[in-house]
């Protein structure tokens, strides 16, 4: 049995770990956002905190995904539930992205600008919300870009703690030696990084200032 | 020659500025500009012109000494009213990209809260007022020549109609012809306004053109204040060699001298 037979005779099921895949990104990815932009502002107002938050960030990263995994494992009610688990442990992932390209975008913004602002008499959140946020979109999406597509590639792992997801396809695929299962669980994966790819890529090209 | 302290809108007393480093930028800074007086700044590369304009409205925090404006010492103004009240051409121009020709002019009367007719005419007025074609309104900054750009940046520090303005070289690197437009057309604009302005050069035919009084620049330091026509036949020895800087330039472009 092929892959296209195989998928298309577990078409229900390929649709739900197909679902399950997109939540477990769409939560956390939306979740690094919220954490990420800000964090990633914070630091562009207190530099001292720079290092730090980077660096943790930067640290989080390096972790090998299985065993992020097993650290959240004792934490109470994240531990209680593989989904919570997997979407802890993708919005750490996708935050180093975000918090550093909204950082970089910012800083990126031309300091005549910024200070014309600044001395037209803006206060730091119009010069924010009407300057230096608008202008550094386009590095802000990029961001949320990355994020995603990593977040597509790692959250087949999340299988491996019972989180669901296409994954569950390529360790049944793996455990059977059958390369139509791995293929039914990566292929669709390959598909939606593709499309997170070339869709967030056309909205940070719409976006970017001119 | 010292003007009436009545008179005087911005201070400086004894104003040195440092780095973090502590690399001293400028010396004891000790003048007064007049209201409605335009007091140039003229001075080479490096001299500290525009670190002087930017302890005006406070960009930048003095290390020692004190600035007042209308006799009121900086620290006790609220930054941003201060600054709204300031018009600033910065030397690198710097317009938001982002926004139209029109959105530049009227971002601060917009913040303002002006009522959106009253802020259409003002743009409508200022683009008038510096000699641009009032279809540019809808223009982006990259879709301007660089002495268009020159000239929103100069409507854009006026749109709220601030009594100061500092202006850092405003008309720099423009060809002869359209400076030379741009000259006549602000020294009509400032005959008509009369605000108390701050001019950065270190053309000292355009020092000599604008200023009611001109202040020589020299490694951070204040070398001399003066009227305009006492500076042209001052004897100071830097004012001399500046003088003939500009003659020799004359005789060698042998242009008029
Ligand atoms: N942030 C800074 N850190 C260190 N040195 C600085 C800083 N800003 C300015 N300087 C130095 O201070 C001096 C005065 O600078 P300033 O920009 O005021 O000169 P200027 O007279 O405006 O020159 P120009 O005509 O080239 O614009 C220069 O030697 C410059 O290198
Ligand atoms: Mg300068």
């Amino acid at each position: 049995m092929n892959v296209w037979q195989f998928m298309s005779q577990n078409h229900a099921e390929v649709l739900e770990l197909t679902l399950e895949h997109l939540w477990l990104v769409g939560v956390s990815t939306l979740l690094a956002v919220l954490i990420g932009i800000p964090l990633g502002i914070l630091i562009t107002r207190w530099p001292r905190l720079n290092k730090p938050v980077l660096g943790g960030a930067n640290v989080i990263q390096t972790i090998p995904s299985l065993a992020l995994f097993g650290f959240l494992l004792p934490a109470p009610w994240i531990g209680a539930r593989a989904d919570r688990l997997a979407i802890l442990a993708l919005t750490l992932y996708a935050l180093l992205p975000l918090i550093r390209n909204t950082y970089a975008g910012i800083k990126g913004v031309d300091p005549a600008v910024v200070e014309a602002g600044r001395g037209m008499g803006l206060t730091d959140r119009q010069l924010l919300l009407q300057v230096e946020l608008p202008l550094a979109l386009g590095v802000i999406i990029a961001g949320i870009r990355v994020a995603t597509v990593i977040s597509v590639g790692l959250a087949t792992i999340a299988a491996a703690i019972g989180a669901g997801g296409l994954g569950e396809y390529i360790f049944r695929g793996l455990a059977m030696v059958n390369n139509s299962v791995i293929l039914a669980g990566a292929i669709p994966a390959a598909g939606m990084a593709l499309l997170a790819d070339v869709g967030l890529g056309w909205v940070e090209r719409k976006l970017s200032p001119h | 020659m010292k003007p009436d302290p009545a008179d005087t809108a911005i201070s400086f007393r004894q104003v040195s500025y440092r780095v973090d480093n502590g690399n001293g930028i400028l010396h004891e800074l000790n003048l007064e500009v007049c209201r409605g007086e335009t007091l140039v700044l003229l001075g080479r590369s490096g001299s500290g012109k525009t670190t002087t304009l930017k302890l005006i409205n406070r960009l930048l925090t003095p290390s020692a000494g004190e600035i007042l404006v209308d006799g009121r010492p900086l620290g006790e103004w609220d930054v941003i009213r201060l600054r709204r009240m300031i018009g600033y051409v910065i030397q690198e121009v710097g317009l938001f990209p982002h926004f139209t020709v029109e959105r530049n002019i009227a971002l601060v009367p917009k913040i303002e809260k002006w009522p959106a007719a009253r802020i259409q005419a003002r743009v409508q007025e200022l683009l008038q007022l510096v000699g641009l074609d009032p279809q540019l309104a809808r223009r982006y900054p990259r879709e301007l020549s660089g002495g268009q750009r020159q000239r929103v940046g100069v409507a854009r520090a006026l749109a709220a109609d601030p009594s100061f303005l500092l202006m850092d070289e405003p008309f720099g690197a423009l060809d002869p012809l359209t400076r030379a437009e741009l000259q006549r057309e602000f020294l009509d604009l400032q005959k008509r306004l009369r605000k108390t302005v701050v001019f950065v050069t270190h053309d000292l035919r355009e020092a000599l053109l604008f200023g009611t009084r001109i202040a020589l620049m020299e490694a951070g330091r204040l070398i001399t204040i003066q009227p305009r026509d006492e500076f042209l036949a001052s004897r100071d020895p830097l004012v001399v060699a500046y003088r003939e800087a500009f003659d020799t330039n004359f005789d060698a472009q042998g242009g008029p001298g």
